[in-house]
């Protein structure tokens, strides 16, 4: 009766977050090595990579490392289960990261960034900017 | 005895204020937001006190199920640092 499933081998793509912080004494050059490095990790590993999100030098709200700013990038990517395993390991071997953090996302937050990046959010706020310039 | 007769209890321990407070609401449920976004310091702001706490839910009255998610979300930016474990004048 079990109806076998289609596609068996067809690899399902999940929906993830990665927010890391890089550590500040890092150069513009090596700030782009390393962002390119990740950023091609997610696409050799069969993953796509969907929104990219750079914050600058951000300042952190307790230190860490002893340092008080940090790099922030954010990575939205669809990729297959065990590659955050992957993924994760290579930040935690890398010494240019501080900390970093992995978010599944639900079709909410899936929702939320798309509208997030089509600048659907605080119209009403940029209106009044507009106003009062 | 005899003076309270006319009063209500309440009015003679002055518990209950003038005029009546406004419910509580549930600013998830009434605005149909449906997931909070951990990278908002601004707006996770609102759920915590001065020292960075989380705010009850008889304080905000956030329904439990957003509540849930309120609190991971600040947990989140913790350890992100965006949000401080503890400190003293956030706001």
């Amino acid at each position: 009766m079990a109806a076998k499933k289609p596609n068996k081998e067809k690899v399902v793509l999940n929906d993830y977050e990665s927010v890391i912080i890089f550590t500040p004494v890092l150069s513009d050059e090596q700030l782009k090595d390393a962002v390119a490095k990740y950023r091609n990790m997610i696409t050799e590993n069969g993953g796509e990579l969907v929104h990219e999100e750079n914050w600058g030098l951000t300042k952190l709200a307790y230190a860490i490392e002893k340092k008080t700013t940090g790099f922030y990038h954010i990575y939205e990517y669809k990729a297959p289960a065990d590659f955050v395993a992957k993924f994760e390991l290579a930040f935690r071997r890398d010494e240019r990261i501080m900390r970093f953090l992995t978010t599944s996302l639900d079709r909410h937050a899936v929702h939320y960034n798309t509208r997030k990046r089509n600048g659907e959010f605080n119209q009403n706020k940029k209106e009044k900017q507009q106003e009062g310039k | 005895m005899s003076k309270s007769k006319n009063q209500s209890p309440a009015m003679i321990f002055n518990t209950t204020p003038e005029t009546p407070l406004k419910k509580k609401y549930c600013r998830f449920k009434k605005n149909g937001i449906k997931y909070i976004d951990y990278k908002d310091a601004n707006f996770l702001l609102k759920f915590v006190n001065e020292q960075g706490k989380i705010l009850p839910r008889r304080i905000t009255g956030t329904s439990l199920k957003y509540q849930r998610k309120v609190s991971n979300a600040v947990k989140r930016a913790r350890h992100l640092a965006i949000l401080p474990f503890v400190t003293d004048g956030l706001k």
